[in-house]
Parts: C-alpha cells; structure tokens; sequence
C-alpha cells in the first residue's frame, strides 16, 4: 500500500538525464516518424515511468509496481525534447485513493531543462486488488 | 477549411509482436504481459496485450501529422479504457480518427477516436496543437 503520507508530495528523480539521438530514433521508428530532428509528443515517457518506479516503489513510499495498470495520461508540452536535452526530474504525487480494494495514485512529473518546464506529465497508476 | 466539427480523414496503423518489442525497447517497458503470451494468460488477460503507451504513441503520430509536426502538440491526453489484443502472427488494426472540438487562440483542439478489432480502445482522447 502506498504511504498516504507522501501524497502531496514532491520528489526528486535521478540528478539529471541527457536524451540521445538513438533513444529518439527508436521511438520515431516505432510510431513511423521520420523527422527525427525533436521527440515525439509521448517521448518523455520513457523518463517519467521510469522515474516514477524509482520513486514510488521507495521503501517509505511503498507502491507494489508488479501489479500496475496504467489508467490515463496527459501530456503538457512547452518546449519540443531534443537529442543533447539534458532534463531533471521531479514527480509530484497528486491524490490517491482505495476503491473496490484498487489503490489508484495520481502522479505529475515535471521534466525541466536549465531550469525552464519543458513538458508535465500526469499519469493515472493503479494498482489491482 | 478546419472548423469546429470538421471531422479528419481517418489512419489504420498496424500493430504485431514484433512492433510490441520494438516499442518495449524503444520506452524501456518490459513488462511481459506485452510480449509473453504464457505469463499474459498467466494474469488473466486474453492474450498479449499491446502498451497503453504504444497505441498513444501510434494516436500522438496521427496528431502530429495533422499538426504539421511533433513541435506543434502542445497537448495529448487519453485514457486506457480497452486493451489492444495482439494474437501471435496476427497484425490487428489500429484505427484513428479526430473532429475539431474548438478552434481558439491559435489553437486547434481535437477529440481523438481509436479502435482496434472494432472496440474503443482510448477514451477522452484529446489533443491541443498550434493552429
């Protein structure tokens, strides 16, 4: 069970995580993109969910990963993700809640690059009974 | 002429196993029910499942192209209301397509559609891109 005394809060991910061309190009090639040049739109999801597994899933925070459904997403995008784009991290649990013995946490994360929000993402986790 | 109600010329994409790992290395997603038949039977799904994120993935191409590019979404959001089932040698559709919602301030909002083997696979799908 997640500690309901974490929600609302906010925490730090991984220092500072640099986005490489290869990591672009494998997520354009999936989805047949051939303007490589930015990220597509749902890119930054393979920062977010991983930084959200390393957070949630801390000791003190306690969210059982192995059995997550994701619910929803949404993506605020501010500025396009580059190759060289060096971002931090910073995921903010928004609400939980206990129905039907589902846990459902809402999680915000905020990509920054030299200080500026480049995208916020918001991701629905549930975790089955 | 884009205006509130016109609706966008409709896009099947294609999804397979293959396409499903490919997905899971491109997003470092690995959890198998995308790619292990015997352990998604295991957990009580129909089959291997495709990644919510994959078919948003597939969608966000659908609005970037209508956007004129990925630079111009400025907002994507969907929920995952149905799996996409992905049968071992089977390539099952994708299909999208979007109406205007609200054309405002430089800003084109859309209500996303997408279906696989005819069953709704998102909802409240929507996005916002720069006029």
């Amino acid at each position: 069970m997640l500690n309901p005394d974490s929600v609302g809060s906010t925490f730090a991910g991984t220092d500072s995580i640099t986005v490489s061309q290869s990591e672009i190009d494998a997520f354009c090639a999936v989805v047949g993109e051939t303007d490589t040049t930015i990220a597509p739109p749902t890119f930054t999801i393979r920062i977010t969910l991983t930084q959200f597994e390393e957070i949630l899933t801390r000791p003190e925070i306690g969210l059982d990963w192995s059995r997550l459904v994701h619910g929803d997403q949404k993506f605020e995008i501010f500025s396009a993700v580059k190759a060289g784009d060096a971002l931090t991290c910073a995921a903010t649990i928004e609400s939980y809640r206990v129905a039907a013995g589902n846990e459902i946490v809402s999680v915000r994360s905020d990509l920054h690059r030299d200080g500026q929000l480049v995208v916020s993402a918001w991701s629905t986790l549930v975790v089955r009974a | 002429m884009i205006e509130v109600g016109t609706v966008l010329e409709e896009k099947v994409f294609y999804l397979d196993r293959a396409l499903l790992k490919q997905y899971a290395d491109a997003s470092g997603d690995q959890n198998p029910i995308h790619q292990n038949e015997e352990f998604a039977l295991s957990v009580g799904l129909p089959n291997v499942i495709a990644h919510g994120m994959l078919t948003m993935a597939l969608v966000g191409k659908y609005v970037s192209d209508f956007a004129g590019g990925s630079s111009n979404v400025l907002e994507y959001s969907a929920r995952f209301t149905k799996p996409v089932i992905v049968p071992n040698g089977e390539k099952v559709d994708l299909t999208v397509s979007a109406t205007v919602a609200e054309v405002a301030d430089g800003k084109i909002s859309l209500t996303l559609s997408a279906t696989s083997a005819g069953v709704k696979v998102l909802g409240m799908a929507k996005a916002v891109v720069k006029k």
